[in-house]
Formats: C-alpha cells, sequence, structure tokens
C-alpha cells in the first residue's frame, strides 16, 4: 500500500467492483487540473479536485507569464477577472556575453487592451481564481491531500486514486492525473514506458519589490502595462536561458538550466541569479529591489518527443505532467498548454461517461482534440527546437557572434573605412570557430521549424 | 558585486514553510560516501545538501522546495528515498 507520492510507488488493486464515488478525480489543482475540472462540473457530473498543498498553487512557480488567448473557450470575457499584476505590451530578447547585450525589444499596443495576449500574474492567485471557477460550477476541492497512488481494476484499468487522508480511497470512473512535473501517477500508470527520462531543467526565480513608478520609469510603460525579456548567453554555458519579468510593484528574474550542467561547472543556482542580476544590462533595471521570494521549480522542456502516453484505461495526463511546457527560444510558455490540455481532458472525460465507455478506447477523443489543437499542434511542429536550443553553439557560440557582429556594426572606426556585413561575418566567424556548415545547419533546422 | 546578495539563510527566510514531522527524503550518506559528481550539493535550490568532512552527505528535509531536482541528478543507487510531503505540509509558495 503506498503512503506517500514518490517515485517507485505501486498501484493498489480493487478486487470488489468499485463503487465509483465520483465521476471524475482530478489530481492537482494547476492550471491544467482546474480547467478539467471546470468542464466536467459544467457538464453537470460529479468531479473532486485534490490539491496537495494547503492551497492551489502553493507548490507552483513559474517565469511569470500566463498567455491567455486559450481562456477564450473556458471562461468568457475572462479578462475582466483574471487576477493579472500587468499586461505584456512590450516583449525581449536579449543575448548576452558577459559584457555585451543585444537586444530585439518589440511593443506594441494592441496587447494592452482587450482580448489581450500575455500577463503577469502571481501563481497562488492565478491558480486559486481557476480553482475557483471550478468551484462556482460544482467541482470539489480537496486542498491538504496527497494522491499516493492509483486504485486499479484486476483488469489493470485505472478506477480512483488512494490519498493520504484517513480512509482515503476515492473512486472513479476517469482519472485525470495534473500532478506536475514529477507525475508520480503517469509513472506508476506506466505511460512513460520506453520514452527518455529526466528531460528536466530546473528554474530558479527571485521575486524583487520595486515601487510601482520605477518599475514604470525603468521598464518604460505605464497604467497596467508590463515587459517580458527573454535572456540567452546568461548562464555560463550551462544549457538554459534567463527571464525577467514586470509585476506591478515587483519583478521576477530568475534562470533556466540543465540541473546536471551545476555540478559540472561547480556553480549553484542562485549564483548564475546573481550574476545576471549584476550584468550591466540587467543591474540597472532590478537595482535595489528587496527580495520577497525566493522560489524553484522543475521544468519540462524536453518537448514531444519525451511526452508520455496520454491515454490510459480510466486515466489521462494533462499539463506538466505530460511534459507540456513549450520551450523553444523566442516561445517559453506552459500555462496555456496546461490549460488546453485540461480543458480537452475535461471534455473527453465527459464524452467517455456519457457512452459508457472511459476505456483507452472511449478516452480517445483526447487524443484527437490535442492533436487537433495547438496543444500537440505547436509541440510537434517545434519537437526539434529543444535540441537545438539548448546545444552548446546556440548557447554560448551564437550569442558572442551576434553581439560581436553588433558591435563591429556599430562601432566607428574611422579614418579606416567601415567594413561590409560580409566581410564582418566571416571576421567575427573566425574569432569564435563557427564553422559556416554548422551555421547552415542550424539555420536550416531553425527554419524548418519555425518556417 | 555592485551591491548585496542575500546570504542564503536570508533568501530562505522568504519561503514559507509548514514542517512535517516525517521526513519526507532521507539521504543514505554511506550510499554517498562514495559519489564521486555530488551533482545536489550543486543543484538542490534551496541547498540542503551539504557534504560533511567525513566524505558523506548531510541533509535536512525541513526547507525542501519538492522540485525533485536531487532525486533527478542523484547518480547513487538508492542513495535518496524521495516522497511528497504529505498532505498540506511542506513549502508553500505566496507568489510563486
Amino acid at each position: 500500500m503506498a503512503e506517500h507520492a514518490g517515485p517507485g510507488t505501486r498501484s493498489a488493486v480493487i478486487t470488489a467492483p468499485p463503487q465509483r464515488e465520483v465521476d471524475v478525480v482530478v489530481v492537482g489543482a494547476g492550471p491544467a487540473g482546474s480547467a478539467a475540472a471546470l468542464e466536467v462540473a459544467r457538464a453537470g457530473h460529479s468531479v473532486v479536485l485534490l490539491e496537495r498543498g494547503p492551497y492551489p498553487g502553493a507548490k507552483n512557480v513559474y517565469g511569470g507569464v500566463v498567455y491567455g488567448r486559450v481562456l477564450d473557450e473556458l471562461v468568457p470575457r475572462w479578462w475582466e477577472q483574471m487576477p493579472v499584476q500587468r499586461w505584456v505590451t512590450r516583449r525581449s530578447t536579449m543575448i548576452m556575453t558577459p559584457t555585451q547585450a543585444l537586444t530585439v525589444d518589440f511593443r506594441t499596443q494592441a496587447w494592452g487592451g482587450p482580448p489581450y495576449n500575455g500577463a503577469t500574474a502571481h501563481r497562488s492567485d492565478l491558480d486559486g481564481w481557476l480553482a475557483g471557477l471550478a468551484e462556482k460550477e460544482g467541482a470539489v476541492v480537496v486542498p491538504s491531500t496527497v494522491a499516493t497512488g492509483l486504485l486499479r481494476s484486476a483488469e489493470g484499468a485505472v478506477v480512483g486514486v488512494r490519498t493520504d487522508r484517513p480512509d482515503g480511497d476515492l473512486t472513479a470512473k476517469v482519472v485525470i492525473a495534473c500532478d506536475g512535473v514529477n507525475s508520480f501517477l503517469a509513472k506508476e500508470a506506466g505511460m512513460f514506458a520506453g520514452k527518455p527520462a529526466g528531460h528536466v531543467t530546473l528554474g530558479v526565480k527571485e521575486t524583487l519589490r520595486l515601487p510601482r513608478e520605477v518599475v514604470d520609469e525603468r521598464f518604460g510603460v505605464t497604467g497596467r502595462d508590463g515587459v517580458d525579456i527573454e535572456i540567452l548567453g546568461c548562464t555560463g554555458g550551462i544549457p538554459g536561458g534567463g527571464f525577467l519579468y514586470t509585476n506591478l510593484d515587483s519583478v521576477s528574474v530568475g534562470v533556466v538550466v540543465d540541473p546536471h550542467g551545476l555540478a559540472a561547472r561547480k556553480i549553484r543556482p542562485e549564483e548564475l541569479v546573481a550574476e545576471l542580476k549584476r550584468h550591466p544590462a540587467v543591474e540597472p533595471l532590478v537595482r535595489g529591489g528587496e527580495l520577497l521570494e525566493y522560489s524553484a521549480h522543475l521544468i519540462p522542456e524536453g518537448g514531444y518527443d519525451t511526452m508520455p502516453d496520454l491515454v490510459g484505461d480510466g486515466f489521462l495526463v494533462a499539463g506538466d505532467a505530460a511534459a507540456m511546457c513549450l520551450a523553444a527560444g523566442i516561445w517559453l510558455e506552459g500555462v496555456n498548454f496546461a490549460i488546453g490540455a485540461g480543458m480537452y481532458a475535461g471534455r473527453a472525460a465527459v464524452d467517455a461517461i456519457r457512452a459508457k465507455d472511459t476505456s483507452k478506447a472511449g478516452l480517445a477523443s483526447y487524443r484527437r482534440m490535442l492533436d487537433e489543437s495547438f496543444v500537440l499542434g505547436d509541440h510537434r511542429k517545434l519537437r526539434r527546437v529543444p535540441g537545438l536550443v539548448l546545444g552548446q553553439r546556440v548557447q554560448q557560440d551564437y550569442p558572442a557572434l551576434l553581439c560581436d557582429l553588433a558591435q563591429g556594426l556599430f562601432h566607428v572606426d574611422n579614418p579606416r573605412p567601415k567594413p561590409g556585413l560580409f566581410k564582418l561575418m566571416r571576421r567575427v566567424m573566425k574569432w569564435h570557430g563557427i564553422k559556416a556548415r554548422d551555421l547552415l545547419s542550424d539555420a536550416l533546422t531553425g527554419v524548418r521549424s519555425f518556417g | 558585486m555592485s551591491y548585496g546578495q542575500p546570504a542564503f539563510d536570508d533568501r530562505m527566510s522568504t519561503v514559507d514553510f509548514d514542517v512535517a514531522e516525517r521526513a519526507h527524503i532521507t539521504v543514505d550518506s554511506e550510499v554517498c560516501r562514495s559519489c564521486r559528481t555530488t551533482d545536489c550539493v550543486y543543484a538542490c535550490p534551496a541547498k540542503l545538501f551539504v557534504p560533511t568532512s567525513d566524505g558523506g552527505i548531510l541533509f535536512n528535509y525541513e526547507q525542501c522546495f519538492e522540485c525533485g531536482t536531487c532525486y533527478q541528478v542523484c547518480s547513487g543507487n538508492g542513495a535518496l528515498s524521495w516522497t511528497y510531503p504529505d498532505g498540506g505540509h511542506g513549502v508553500a509558495f505566496r507568489k510563486g
């Protein structure tokens, strides 16, 4: 009998016919779980939403931006009620070396009004809001409760979960696992069989208090407008990247790195954050910020090829549990994929219950809905990108190349005549030992993926 | 350094924990003694793994983020016994 949730938990087999106490059990009140529970409750079926933290969001961390377009389908006029810090009207990609920074900076006021695009929000606010929506529709949210393992029928179908509450067995027609990046339930159900393991990166973040008017002034915004900066080349050669986002009266700054790379470089993650905060391009933006919260979380960044099976008998997997974080250079998204997947999982569960077939075949519409939507569409299209983006050249060589190229272009060196772009490019490539064929091959992978 | 970085204890004091009586992660220091990589010492964002002078690893579970990094990077067979804390206990991020 599993007492605690962890790797290697085993399912308990129920020999008597399950009592079917509820129609659906959703494990994890993150964005995926709450969206799933909301859809099931809305369809008039009974649903219990388990959360191991004392409140939804207690165990969750993210970079800081949620892209809300998928909410159009789930919560009409969501922007009037979502607990938002700032609306992102300015997005920057900063490519840096220890002494240089080349920034592509884009702003549009189109994202500063309905129907909006991206927003910064604290997870405790956002997750609480989404879980509250499910609760209003009739879902029963049970916090402070760990699903410690699966209940199975003699035939192996999932028929519920065991929890760490007294008499904590909860039987259901469908279990939806939204139990996060470590997803012990998906592992226990055998959904990762044959998949490469351990494609996770470690995100480490500081939330720094700065007066609202200081944030406005430093980031060049007013009102509820906000900024999202993604950074490449700030992780000391360890595969990963950095981020800097504005909240209302604070900023979130941090790095995302391959955890194995830290030991190889004998450096700790908070030291990388400190280095990033000291960078001449970042220091003027964050200086004097008082640390409000230090946090960290794992991120499933492996992409499409590392996803588990998504449908089993009586069992669906969604969100981080299904590795649905998109880490593809200019796109770093997760909450929107989690909401989309959770919504479709909830709908598939409802369809299967109505058709009285909650087997793998009966739940197959989940996979179909995901395939037809951005959730698997984007992931399939960008399946080669994690390998490209986390490779040595994109991580170190290209940031240095681009910064030196920019420096060469902007540097005024008269009385010598200005060098042409191609001459400059050849010179900089030679400095950094970059072969034309590697650059071409990476460009081709990029064009095939992003094009 | 152009301005002071918080000491690690001050950093951790910004995070709320409801510490459970049960240690949800345990470490077998005997196994750690033969470890050459000690990835956990560098990768644990809460700095919970501390090398001891006799080559073992000292671990405390109280201020754990429950991220799972340690069991992902640990190369020692059976050095770590890893579970989530019981319901309601452990870390509670206010911002996240």
